[in-house]
């Protein structure tokens, strides 16, 4: 039983939850401009999101990048210094006024759970359905129904302290949704997590959101916890959002150098725009095949493009040439097994840098032999 | 339908509730602390620089303070005493720390247990023990040396200058022994190993590798034994008084005596002050540079030094100085709460429960005078770990600008002797428009002051423990900052609480040197009750008093280990 936490016939239990407590109206939430300045260091800088009800964004950057700050501000924990927020077209938060987190009607989960240790899980779940002094009735209920839901009914009368990592990580979910709240705040919700119960709480927490559909905003830095979770994505840096975009776009279609690094691994090659075709370091390609928009990155004549490994095909013998795919010739320099995939290293004949493939198990290739490459020009996106 | 939600509520009857809570709690707060700590001791300066006359600016006092042999002679009694005392406490309390934390020496926990015996008795009853041990003539010791040399005369006078330090040291040396054991805790025994191999032996390596590392621990423990000496008023006055030794304390009591010169006193109180400040910024910078302290954070494997017979000499020494500290006073105290005349010896014709029946219940004041200790102690301990955690909480969640400043304050009393202290209440809350003399509010208040820093640290350190996240929680999903302290930062902090009230109210209950300045006939306590009795040689009386305040203390440290689970009381913080 201990794995799969929500896995009751996800069905039968959501309709029988929607029967008890109706389906949330979730909230629009609308960023504007917002800024925070910490002195003279400007932790986010002038972002703006519009969230559709019920959708989950999630704000993915690497530690510093400003997304705990705006998290934070979402919640009311912090004014924002410029900007303003709204919720359903009313400013919650503006440099002059700030709705208190308490009257905002959200609710969120903490990086460390903050589930009270002084009270029992079931009064952990209860606590916000007493403060909306509902009947203990319907207090009763709720929790039930909710801690069924995350699985850990029996458990209702334990303390925290008697429960393992990942119970407590769904009792901070149970206590957070039970109350119905407008927008969901997730902070880095399973960093405390070991490797294991992480990636399967990636998909309880996307199964519990497809069930309930609040609008959520959730803070990750792990690309991969975005990429499961996430109807879109939003990619920071530095305070700004470098992207924001579905999933799938933003891994295919990075717009900028650090989006097409930071998800994923990727190759950034630059090459020379000439006169009907982008000349790359031991390969050309014809301008005719890329995507005609690479022409707004084009700096100096020169633009760069991030080509991911698994959009490049190694082979022991030359391809026919087909349909618009280049081939590149090469010598294998370097190769890993990494268990799942093979990750080689090929340098270009001609040429001084090298491209990163990742190829199946079953292709393997010794170091030092020669082998071609077909790359799809329609796979290379051009960024800053 | 019930979930559609009130979007009205978002924006009205809202906005502000918790930040005024948080106003409020930080202006009362600050006004309190300006109160209690800033105001008397700016009192003191002041008063030291006026003229008692018309209040013109003048030097005056300084000269009447410092003008005369007697007072000049006081001072530097007092510098020799404190020097005295920490170089014997040094002497007496490195060998015991490191028998205790470094060698295979039997029975740890008892002496362990003795020395927290020796820090938790007040000094002032020690101090009588011994003048029933080694009062000159008719001390115990001196009539048992008597008896067994034949001699005409004892052999100790503890009513001198050598007896003053050796009984002070007594009840101080735990002290040293507390920091010190706690580097040598800390120290990673591969230090010694490392010594070993080269060739060393154990005593070279003692000597040479682990003393040397432990000086900076032992100098921060020798500067509090100092202070606290000169700060000293109640062994002063039981000992050196009828020795006709004058110490800065007791020199500050006569300013007090008929024509009372408070000027005099805060200007004589100033040195005092200027003593600590300087010495505690010695500690910090001889504690500041850690590296000497080859504190290497992970304890590793800790190898106890084996010391073969000689443990049982270890034990037989600490056994010793505890049996000064702890057994002899004790049985000395016990005797003669017990006896009709302590000098009389024990025999069942002397036994008697009288005195006992006595300071509890014919003693025109003395059933009032045990009633206002344990309520001013509580009342203190409850007003000061109530503002100590509220400065805390404001400067944890950063509520207030200049949460720098409130802790300063906060601590200042940690570096003002109580006797100065209790000078600057005399002097802002004795005339109007705030005349508080007299009262319970008077003491009470005071002991808030000089017991703030206990709880104000205690809080700092528990609710550093609790991630604020904690508190986050409870408002996002619609409590407000009240609710968060009551629901779950109260039930959470209840035992780090509790303990720090315990480590209030047990000094507040015996507390002498604050209180002498400031008690009236109606709002006597215990320890000045104490001091009255020795005066008058009520030593019976006095010992059976004695008694009932140990008895309570053990009590209460007792009840407090039991219910909060861990020793509070012996650990340096």
């Amino acid at each position: 039983m201990p794995s799969k936490p929500f896995r009751t016939d996800p069905n039968g239990a959501v309709s029988g939850h929607d029967a008890s407590c109706g389906q949330a109206i979730a909230s629009t939430l609308r960023l504007i401009d917002v800024q925070r300045d910490f002195g003279a260091v400007t932790a986010v800088d002038r972002v703006s999101i519009d969230i559709q009800p019920g959708e989950l964004v999630s704000l993915l950057g690497p530690s510093g990048c400003g997304k705990t700050t705006l998290l934070r501000m979402l919640a009311g924990f912090l004014p924002p210094t410029a900007g303003q927020i709204e919720m359903d077209g009313q400013t919650i938060s503006s440099p002059g006024m700030t709705v208190p987190p308490e009257r905002r009607q959200m609710s969120m989960i903490f990086q460390s759970y903050a589930v009270w240790p002084n009270m029992t899980v079931g009064e952990n779940v209860a606590f916000g359905l007493k403060l909306r002094k509902m009947s203990r009735a319907t207090i009763a209920t709720k929790v039930r129904t909710m801690l069924e839901l995350v699985k850990l009914a029996e458990f209702a009368d334990r303390y925290p302290s008697e429960l393992s990592g990942g119970q407590q990580q769904r009792v901070a979910l149970a206590r957070a949704m039970v109350i119905q709240p407008r927008v969901l705040l997730l902070d880095e919700p399973l960093s405390n997590l070991d490797a294991a119960l992480r990636e399967e709480m990636r998909f309880e927490i996307r199964r519990l959101h497809d069930a309930f559909r609040f609008t959520t905003v959730y803070v990750t830095h792990d690309q991969s916890e975005a990429m499961v979770t996430s109807d879109r994505i939003a990619v920071m840096k530095n305070g700004r959002i470098e992207q924001i975009d579905r999933p799938y776009s933003i891994y295919n279609m990075p717009r900028t150098r650090f989006v097409a690094e930071f998800i994923g691994r990727t190759n950034l090659i630059t090459g020379k725009v000439a006169l009907d075709e982008v000349v790359f370091d031991g390969f050309a390609v014809g301008k005719a095949c890329l995507d005609n928009s690479f022409q707004a990155n084009v700096v100096n004549g020169a633009v760069t493009f991030s080509l991911r490994p698994q959009s490049i095909e190694i082979r022991a013998e030359p391809p026919a040439a087909s349909d618009g795919e280049i081939s590149v010739p090469g010598v294998l320099t370097q190769r890993t097994y990494l268990g799942d995939s093979w990750d080689y290293l090929v340098r270009p004949t001609g040429s001084d840098a090298v491209l990163r493939i990742s190829a199946p198990p079953a292709q393997m290739f010794e170091t030092g032999t020669p082998v071609w490459l077909r790359v799809d020009p329609r796979q290379m996106a051009a960024v800053e | 339908m019930m979930s559609t939600h009130d979007t009205r509520a978002v924006l009205s009857r809202t906005r502000l509730r918790g930040p005024v809570v948080g106003k409020v709690l930080a202006v009362l707060a600050v006004a309190l602390l300006l109160f209690l700590i800033a105001n008397p001791i700016l009192r003191i300066v002041i008063t030291s620089l006026q003229d008692p006359a018309d209040g013109g600016f003048v030097l005056e006092n300084y000269a009447i303070a410092f003008g005369s042999v007697r007072s000049l002679r006081a001072f530097a009694n007092s510098i020799l005493y404190g020097l005295g005392v920490t170089a014997l406490a040094i002497v007496v309390a490195s060998p015991m720390a490191w028998a205790v934390s470094r060698t295979d020496m039997p029975c740890k926990g008892l002496v362990r247990g003795l020395v927290l015996g020796a820090f938790i008795t007040p000094s002032y009853l020690g101090a009588v023990g011994w003048i029933l041990l080694a009062g000159p003539n008719a001390g115990w010791l001196n009539q048992m040396w008597v008896s067994l040399t034949g001699s005409s005369a004892g052999l100790f006078n503890i009513f001198s200058f050598t007896g003053l330090i050796f009984v002070t040291t007594l009840y101080s040396f735990p002290y040293i022994f507390v920091f010190a054991s706690d580097a040598l805790d800390l120290l990673s025994s591969e230090m010694e190993d490392a010594a070993n191999i080269l060739g060393a032996g154990t005593l070279r390596t003692s000597l040479k590798v682990t003393l040397p590392l432990i000086v900076p621990a032992i100098s921060a423990g020798a500067i509090i034994t100092f202070l606290d000496t000169i700060a000293l008023f109640g062994t002063p006055a039981i000992i050196a008084l009828p020795a006709r030794i004058n110490v800065m304390t007791l020199q500050l009591w006569q300013f007090f005596e008929f024509p009372v010169r408070v000027e005099a006193a805060a200007a004589y109180s100033i040195p005092l002050i200027a003593i600590t400040c300087m010495l505690f910024g010695l500690q910090r910078l001889v504690l500041g540079r850690r590296g000497y302290v080859a504190l290497t954070g992970k304890t590793s494997q800790r190898r106890l030094v084996v010391t073969g017979r000689w443990r049982w000499v270890l034990l037989g020494y600490c056994l010793l100085i505890c049996a000064f500290a702890v057994f002899l006073p004790f049985a000395a105290l016990g005797q003669a709460a017990f006896s009709t005349a302590w000098g009389k010896g024990l025999s069942w014709a002397n036994f008697t429960l009288g005195n006992f029946a006595y300071v509890l219940f014919e003693h025109p004041s003395s059933a009032q005078t045990i009633v206002n200790t344990l309520l001013y102690a509580a009342a203190a301990a409850t007003l000061a770990v109530a503002l100590g955690l509220t400065i805390a909480y404001l400067l944890n969640r950063k509520l207030v600008p200049f949460g720098g400043v409130l802790a300063m304050l906060a601590m200042t009393p940690f570096v003002i002797p109580g006797i100065v202290l209790a000078v600057g209440f005399y002097i802002a809350y004795t005339s109007p428009p705030l005349s508080l003399y007299g009262t319970a509010a008077m003491l009470v208040l005071a002991y808030t002051a000089r017991f703030l820093p206990v709880a104000f640290a205690n809080s700092v350190a528990a609710l550093r423990s609790i991630n604020p996240e904690m508190e986050e929680a409870v408002r996002i999903l619609g409590g407000s900052r009240v609710t968060a302290l009551t629901k779950v930062l109260g039930p959470l902090l209840k035992k780090s609480l509790a303990g720090s009230w315990i480590l209030v109210l047990i000094p507040a209950m015996r507390e002498l040197s604050t209180a002498i300045f400031l008690v009236s006939p109606n709002t006597r306590v215990l320890s000045v009750m104490l001091l009255d009795l020795s005066e008058d040689g009520n030593f019976e009386a006095m010992a059976a008093l004695g008694v009932i305040l140990l008895v309570t203390t053990v009590l209460i440290v007792a009840i407090s280990n039991r219910l909060l689970g861990r020793d509070i009381i012996l650990k340096r913080s």
